[in-house]
Formats: C-alpha cells, sequence, structure tokens
C-alpha cells in the first residue's frame, strides 16, 4: 500500500461529477429572480469534481487504511470493543425505520414509538430503574442529561445549595467535565490502595452541599466497589443522590443492578454494552434510566402508551426541557432493541459471565509479565502497570505502538492516571480463547523484547502504513484543513 | 443455550477457569456483595433467532408510514434528499464502521483523512476557516456554539432569533441553565428576525447573537445587516444554516459570521425519526482552541510522510477535566463520512445543481398552492426550500385528511407560534416531483 495517500482535493479535475440529479420538471427559475443578489454565493464551494469510479476507490483506499473491530482484536479499556451484528445494521435500513420524519403524525410511527417504549421497558428493567429516556446522543450526554435531572430534583425541594459533584479520581474525564457543564462544581475523592473508593474520605467530602456522587461501578480499574451500599448511606444521608455511568455495564448485566445498589440515575451506553458500532467515534446513545421520584424531571417528549395507542408526551410541566433535537439516536436505538431480543435474558446474562471471564483470563496470564496494581478478581476488564518496562527504557506507549505490528488494536493507555504507565485492557465476551492467546503471546513477547532488544519496541509500529506521527507540531501550528495553492486559485 | 456472538465452548470455559484458579465463573463474582447481587431473571422476552429476529423487526417497521408509502412534505429541520447509492456502499465497509474514535492514528489513517477531508469541506461550505469533526446535531452544536461565544467574550447574556428551530432553542435554555447565561429570545416580524428588536437588546452584556438562516420558516435572514448588531459590542455573530442552501446562498463566513453551525443531516443521512444525524461546527482561527469535540490535523510522521491525527485536545475533558471546554468526549463520525461522500459525489457543481432544484420546486410549489382558495402566503420573503402557507381549516385537521390521500402534510406552526397557529410549514426538495405537488394541490383543492 502507497504510504502517502491524496486527499479526495488532490484528484479533482474540473468537468468531473459522481452526482445523477434529474432535470427540471417545474419552471426553471433562476436563483437571481426569486431572490436578492446580494444573498447569493459568489463563488462556488471548492468540493472536489471526481467521478463515481475515482470517489469509490478513494474512500476503499480510506477504509483499507484503517483497523476496525472487524478485522481484528481490539482491547480498548473502558469502549467495549465488541463485535457488531450484521444483520442490526440491515434492520436499522428498513425504509420502515429510516424513512420516517420525526414529526409524522403519530399514527403513521406506530412501530417506532413500540419499539422505543419497548427499550425504555427493557433498559429500565436491566438497571433496575422505573423510567429512562432514550434523548441523549452519547455517554457525556447522559451524564449532563442526568445532572441536570439531580439539579431540578434539589432546586423542585426549594434544596438550592447543593453545588458539588462528587467524582472518584479513577472516573472518566467526562464526569468531572459534566458537572461543571451543568453548573455544579466537581470534588475528587481518592481511591484506596485496593483501588476502591475511600470510604473515610467520601464521609468528609459529603455534606449539605453534596448534589450527587458519580461512580461507576465496576470502576475504571475493572474493580467492582464492594463497599457500594455503605457509599450509597453515605451519600443519601447527606441528601445527595448517586449517579451511575454505565461505561463498565457489560460485567453486569443479569448480575447486579445499579437500581439494586441504591443508584438514583444511571446512563448507559448502547454503542458499548448494547453492540451498537462506535462508527469511528460515533453515533452512538445514552440512554438515561432514573428513579422513581427523579421521573417528572426527565426530558420532554417522553414515550407512552395510552389506550389508542403509542404517543410522545410533552407535557411534563417539571421536565428539563429538551437536550438533543427529536427524540434521539433512534438509528442506534434500533440496533440495541435487535440486540437485547436477540440475546434475551439468558443470553445477556452470559454476555457479562464471558466478558468477566475472557478478561480474567487475560490478567492471569499476563501477570508475570507485567506489574498488575490491583490483583484481585477483575471484572470486565484490568489494568497492568508497565513501570517494570519503564526502567529498561520502554514505554507503555512503545509497547501500545508494538501491538500494532501484531495486528492488534492497543489496550487503552495513560488510563486511568492514578496507575503509572497505565495498560487497561478489556476484551468482552466476543472474542475466542484462540484470539486471547494469541494477544498473551503478542504481549508475552514484546515484554521479552524490552528486556533483550528495547529499540524494537522503541521504534515500532515497523508495519503501518505511516509510522509515529508528530502530534506536537499539529497541536502547535495547527492545519485543519485542505487549502487550494495560490497557483491553482 | 448457544448463542452466535459468543464464541467460549465449555471446553474454552473449563480450561480459562483453571487457568485463572477458580472453579467456577459464579467465584469471579463473589466482590459483589450478596445484598446487591441479582438473583432473579431479567424480565425480557426469550431471545429470537436470527430469522424470526427479521421477522419481528419487519413487522415493527412496517407499522411505520415510510416516505415510500407517502409523499411527504415535512422538513422543520430534517429533510428528505436523494442519498447517493455510493454512500451507504462507503459507510458499510466495516473499517470504518466497526472502528473507535481514532486514538491509535496509525491505523486509522482512513478515518483520520476522510474527516480532515470533511472539515475541510464544510469550511468550503460555510466559508469559515475550521471545522471540527462534528457533533452531535445541529441544535446541539448550536447550544455548543453559545458556550463558546460565551467563554470567550467572558459575558453572559444570549441574544436568539424566535425563527431559530425551537427544538435548537430549547437545548439552548437547558444549557444556558447549566452554564449560567441568560438567554433572551428576539421576535420575528414576518417571518424574519426583528432586527431593531435585536438593536435594541443588545448591549455591553451581549455574548452571542444567534441567528438561523435559511430559518425556521424556510426564510433567509439578512445576515450582513445582523452581523453590526451583534459586533458593536464585541459579542460573537453565531448562524445556524442549511449546507444544501450554501450551494447557492452567500457563506455566513462572507457575512462576518464567528460560528457557524447547522446539520450535514441534508447531506447523505436518512432522517430516520430524527437521528442520528451529524451536526457541524466551524469557526476562525482565533476561536480554534475554543472549539467543543475532537478535531483532525495534518501533520508528518518520522520520516515525513504526511499524515493526520487527533489534535488540539488539550482542550478536551481526557486532559483538562472540570476545565475542558466541553464535556463532549465523541463525534457522529460514520455520518460525517456519510455526509463527505455525499459531497464528494455532488462536488462543485453538484451542490448549486442540488440546491437549484429545491430552490424551483419550492417555489413552484408555492405559487401552485397559493392559488388554492383558502391557501395563503404567510410570508413574502425569499427563501430557499421551505415555506409557510396560512390555511382556513385547522393543520391538524387538513393533515389528517391528507393522510387518507396518502400525502404526509406538513408542519403546524401553531404548536411552537401560538400567533400563528393555522398556518403550515412545507419543504419541497429535489425528491418531489411536479405529480405529486400536483397531488398535494389538488387534495388541498378539496378540502379547503
Amino acid at each position: 500500500m502507497n504510504r502517502e495517500k491524496k486527499l479526495i482535493f488532490e484528484l479533482s479535475k474540473p468537468g468531473r461529477v459522481a452526482y445523477s440529479l434529474p432535470k427540471p420538471d417545474v419552471p426553471a427559475v433562476e436563483p437571481e429572480e426569486v431572490l436578492p443578489r446580494e444573498f447569493l454565493r459568489d463563488t462556488p464551494p471548492e468540493l472536489p469534481e471526481v467521478s463515481e469510479p475515482d470517489l469509490i476507490r478513494h474512500y476503499t483506499d480510506l477504509s483499507r487504511r484503517n483497523y476496525g473491530v472487524d478485522n481484528g482484536f481490539y482491547p480498548l479499556g473502558s469502549c467495549t470493543m465488541k463485535y457488531n451484528p450484521k444483520v442490526h445494521e440491515d434492520v436499522a435500513r428498513l425504509p420502515g425505520f429510516a424513512r420516517i420524519h420525526p414529526y409524522q403524525p403519530e399514527e403513521t410511527v406506530q412501530g417506532a414509538l413500540q419499539m422505543m417504549y419497548e427499550l425504555q421497558q427493557y433498559l429500565a428493567e436491566i438497571t433496575g430503574m422505573d423510567r429512562v429516556t432514550l434523548q441523549p446522543a452519547a455517554g457525556a450526554q447522559g451524564e449532563w442529561t442526568g445532572l441536570m435531572m439531580i439539579r431540578a430534583y434539589h432546586e423542585s425541594r426549594g434544596d438550592t445549595g447543593r453545588d458539588k459533584v462528587i467524582v472518584p479520581d479513577s472516573t472518566h474525564g467526562t464526569n468531572p467535565a459534566s458537572a461543571t457543564v451543568a453548573g455544579f462544581t466537581a470534588v475528587t475523592v481518592p481511591s484506596d490502595e485496593k483501588g476502591l473508593v475511600d470510604v473515610e474520605a467520601l464521609r468528609k467530602a459529603v455534606g449539605e452541599d453534596t448534589a450527587a456522587l458519580m461512580l461507576t461501578n465496576p470502576n475504571t480499574l475493572g474493580l467492582f466497589e464492594e463497599e457500594i451500599q455503605e457509599i450509597a448511606d453515605i451519600v443519601h444521608q447527606a441528601g445527595g443522590l448517586l449517579y451511575y455511568d454505565g461505561a463498565n455495564a457489560n460485567a453486569i448485566l443479569g448480575i447486579a443492578r445499579p437500581g439494586d445498589m441504591g443508584f438514583d440515575v444511571v446512563h448507559l451506553n448502547l454503542h458499548k454494552t448494547f453492540t451498537t458500532p462506535h462508527g469511528g467515534g460515533g453515533p452512538g446513545a445514552g440512554p438515561v434510566g432514573v428513579k422513581e421520584e427523579l421521573a417528572p424531571f426527565l426530558p420532554v417528549p417522553v414515550v407512552e402508551k395510552g389506550e389508542d395507542g403509542y404517543y410522545l408526551k410533552e407535557d411534563l410541566p417539571q421536565s428539563i426541557g429538551r437536550v438533543k433535537g427529536f427524540y434521539g439516536n433512534f438509528g442506534i436505538l434500533v440496533r440495541a432493541y435487535a440486540y437485547i431480543r436477540t440475546m434475551g435474558p439468558e443470553g445477556l446474562r452470559q454476555v457479562s459471565e464471558n466478558a468477566v471471564l475472557n478478561a480474567n483470563y487475560v490478567m492471569r496470564k499476563l501477570a508475570p509479565y507485567f506489574d498488575l496494581p490491583y490483583p484481585k478478581h477483575c471484572k470486565h476488564e484490568f489494568v497492568l502497570s508497565g513501570t517494570r518496562q519503564k526502567k529498561l527504557g520502554v514505554r507503555t506507549l512503545d509497547m501500545a505502538k508494538r501491538l500494532l505490528d501484531f495486528g492488534i488494536h492497543p489496550p487503552t493507555i495513560y488510563f486511568p492516571l492514578i496507575v503509572d504507565e497505565c495498560l487497561m485492557i478489556e476484551p468482552t465476551e466476543t472474542e475466542s480463547k484462540e484470539t486471547l492467546d494469541r494477544f498473551i503471546d503478542a504481549m508475552i513477547q514484546i515484554a521479552r523484547e524490552a528486556e533483550e532488544s528495547p529499540e524494537r519496541v522503541q521504534e515500532a509500529p515497523h508495519t503501518t502504513v505511516v509510522k509515529r506521527l508528530d502530534e506536537v507540531t499539529a497541536a502547535r501550528k495547527p492545519v485543519l484543513r485542505w487549502e487550494k495553492s495560490e497557483a491553482a486559485r | 443455550m448457544k448463542f452466535r456472538y459468543l464464541p467460549l465452548t465449555e471446553e474454552d470455559r473449563r480450561e480459562m477457569l483453571a487457568a485463572i484458579g477458580v472453579d467456577s465463573v459464579d467465584e469471579l463474582f463473589t466482590d459483589i456483595p450478596e445484598g446487591v447481587r441479582y438473583r432473579g431473571r431479567l424480565n425480557l422476552p426469550e431471545g429470537l433467532s436470527e430469522p424470526e429476529l427479521v421477522r419481528h423487526m419487519k413487522r415493527l417497521s412496517q407499522k411505520n408510514t415510510s416516505f415510500d408509502q407517502a409523499v411527504s412534505f415535512l422538513g422543520a429541520g430534517a429533510y428528505e434528499h436523494h442519498i447517493p447509492s455510493v454512500v451507504d456502499h462507503i459507510i458499510s465497509r466495516s473499517e470504518f464502521y466497526t472502528a473507535y474514535t481514532p486514538y491509535q492514528p496509525e491505523i486509522s489513517q482512513g478515518e483520520l483523512q476522510a474527516i480532515f477531508e470533511f472539515q475541510t469541506m464544510i469550511c468550503e461550505l460555510t466559508g469559515m476557516e475550521v471545522a471540527n469533526s462534528s457533533m452531535y446535531d445541529g441544535p446541539t452544536a448550536l447550544a455548543e456554539a453559545a458556550g463558546v461565544a460565551a467563554a470567550a467574550t467572558r459575558k453572559k447574556k444570549i441574544l436568539v432569533s424566535r425563527a431559530v428551530h425551537p427544538e435548537a432553542r430549547a437545548i439552548l435554555q437547558l444549557q444556558a441553565r447549566g452554564l449560567g447565561l441568560v438567554v433572551k429570545e428576539i421576535p420575528h416580524i414576518d417571518g424574519i428576525t426583528d432586527l431593531n428588536a435585536l438593536e435594541a437588546e443588545a448591549d455591553e452584556e451581549t455574548a452571542a447573537v444567534i441567528l438561523q438562516s435559511p430559518n425556521f420558516f424556510g426564510n433567509l435572514e439578512d445576515l450582513s445587516k445582523a452581523e453590526p448588531i451583534a459586533h458593536r459590542y464585541k459579542g460573537l455573530f453565531v448562524v445556524s444554516t442549511n449546507p444544501v442552501a450554501l450551494g447557492l446562498i452567500k457563506p455566513p463566513g462572507e457575512c462576518g459570521a464567528d460560528i457557524v453551525v447547522g446539520d450535514a443531516q441534508p447531506l447523505g443521512i436518512p432522517v430516520q425519526f430524527g437521528g442520528p444525524h451529524c451536526g457541524f461546527f466551524a469557526t476562525n482561527r482565533s476561536l480554534m482552541r475554543r472549539i467543543p469535540g475532537r478535531i483532525v490535523g495534518q501533520t508528518t510522521d518520522e520520516e515525513g510522510v504526511r499524515g493526520f491525527v487527533l489534535t488540539l485536545q488539550a482542550r478536551e475533558q481526557h486532559i483538562r477535566r472540570e476545565k475542558a471546554t466541553s464535556n463532549i468526549c465523541s463525534n457522529q463520525a460514520l455520518n460525517a463520512l456519510a455526509a463527505a461522500v455525499a459531497m464528494s459525489a455532488l462536488g462543485k457543481q453538484g451542490i448549486r445543481e442540488m440546491a437549484r432544484l429545491n430552490l424551483q420546486k419550492a417555489h413552484y410549489a408555492r405559487s401552485r398552492l397559493v392559488q388554492i382558495p383558502g391557501v395563503t402566503p404567510l410570508f413574502d420573503r425569499p427563501f430557499f426550500n421551505e415555506f409557510a402557507l396560512k390555511l382556513s381549516r385547522p393543520v391538524g385537521e387538513v393533515n389528517r385528511q391528507l393522510l387518507r390521500k396518502g400525502i404526509i402534510g406538513g408542519y403546524d406552526l401553531g404548536r411552537d407560534y401560538p400567533e400563528l397557529s393555522g398556518s403550515m410549514l412545507l419543504a419541497v426538495t429535489e425528491v418531489r416531483t411536479k405529480e405529486e405537488i400536483e397531488q398535494l394541490a389538488e387534495a388541498l383543492e378539496g378540502l379547503l
């Protein structure tokens, strides 16, 4: 494969087209006749001029310079890169789902509303919550939605001094960022030596200003917060609410439910736990479930079932309002719904069991070769530390890059922040033992190389279309778009 | 029971448990306290085989009336357009759709380059210097723009036209509540923003003036006249727009906009009941380090080969945590890819031709429909592919009757604008034929 690849603009040649539009069947009005001249564009946008075969080759070539779950193992911790079922892509494209408008009369979208209503019920059951909104487009938007509801809840009780949101130091960066966007101040509590929330520190941190604690359970170290009941009591007794970040829900389907743990608000990432494709960064979906006392604050509209069928309820006087255009990422919801209907209660439970089994297997096999900061059984993911290799001059980044040569996507690296030279590994349940063994062998070989021929690792990757890229210059002197050369203009 | 997505066999499980040193999978869960351990069986329907699932999903989908079964004149923020066949072929390549955010650029050059090209295309359409890699949707991009404006100007007052999409304004209100901003709505006058009212409200405290053009009613705003009002007190001028219209109309960047947002849905993305769509966010280099979301930049590798990376990450939540410019950590990459493929297919000539077709069909439809007794134009302003009509019967009633004739009528403006009740907003894009417009006209003639 060529190392450097032309931009589609560099393939452009005046006069080529890749479109086909009908001739006007109505009078051919000239724009100048109906719009004031000063509203019209003087020069056309520099979109590429290519033929259809050029276009297809260009993007096909780009796809070959990309790596997805279908290409191979993708143990990216906290991202749950499981297999994306193909039949979901088919059903989401059915015209009755893909070619309907959000403002059509309700009687013409009963299937869509039924699907959404049932998905709300399923997700409520899986999380142990009472009500669900499907509107948020992503996990981070779910966090913000949940926090705005928490805010509305406290305010509705005249409890207006609660401006702090507590987050553990192992949390995802979105948690404190969402707290800020929702108008709270984020307060960090440390983890203890076991990698769990320091309960005594939490006890000191809560008070009359506590709006909520945001917690991921199992946490980002892959450990279940064993003191969850006490944590819930501490927060609730202080008058705060408990927010569950569902990023790691793949560990607990049918095994434990956030609602039973004492959580008041939950978001799920359908693009993680419920197999909807990540799409190279999105679209995903981040539905939010709540306990009954928060239901009045759900974003509108909510999907309800009435005597005459399903309908969108806008009239919710205490609602926080809207978080996203229309009703959420419907096409993603279709895929997640199809997954739940495929797996059923038994299948979902097996998903989590196998996810946890896979993670523990890889962890035990790699433990002799890397530092394992938290040696107890993990849930769906675990962290290793590359400190041993760092002493040999090999950084975790180097090991990640070396994995690329084995055709494996590296784990999440340098997160959570509390582990030095961190590697966060989440195999997921859709990987076979053979795949795990190949990964284990690759990791062991890299650990050996770090001792015997560190430059092999330090100079990696050796087989990719580009070598390591200069990110510093990219940020210092940003080039964020292609420009037509002066000569060409 | 066996599941086709779960490869472990009983033998695998036994071997793996032995390697871990436990007897059962249950032992791996002993850290979950019994009090919160779920011992029941989730109350969900039994799993379906693939043929059963497909049948079930088809049945559900068939309870909906799709654009293939009825002729739709709905727009109001989501538009039925022709999607070039190439789009779905490209986004169905699983190297794209099964990838994560491109954290490892060496094996993500395809995605990164496609997004770099998308950013360039958005800049070209909007007349701006930089664009991000996409956002959840147009309405949330607009709300984010208000946040950027407030942070950049250190002011708190946001002036937004009532001719901006009502849902975008609702999201803006919520965003403002979180960020502690004050939103003031500026009335419209005969379907465009009342610039005198805007001028009266603009002051030293104004962080942003937000307009939409074509606006919610389909009318074009006079951006060049609004721009000095936004800038007089050093506020930012934010414009929400429709990317197809930009094939013909003057880009907001040439009218002095500081931030241009909108939704790329009309370019290659199905309406799909309102999402996922694809917000875009474009601005100038001076605001580059305040942009929310992911941005792709060009660089070189160790051997000088051109390549692409996620860049300016110092803005983002995974680095800055509570001090980040936004909490957003994803984009709508696959839909941005769809839009990029559609824009590549249209190209320099096609985007203009498509915009012209929209303009022509909508203008023809309006002139045909206003001849019907009981139909009067609501506004008389320059418009693109959407326009509002006043009807002599309630819109809901009319729409119910139209549906019987296989027509999905327009949007009932009374839903959001009580003063405009009895008025319908219709979108006519390049997919509507003269015959279908005639069908609507004849149906209305029989109803009004």
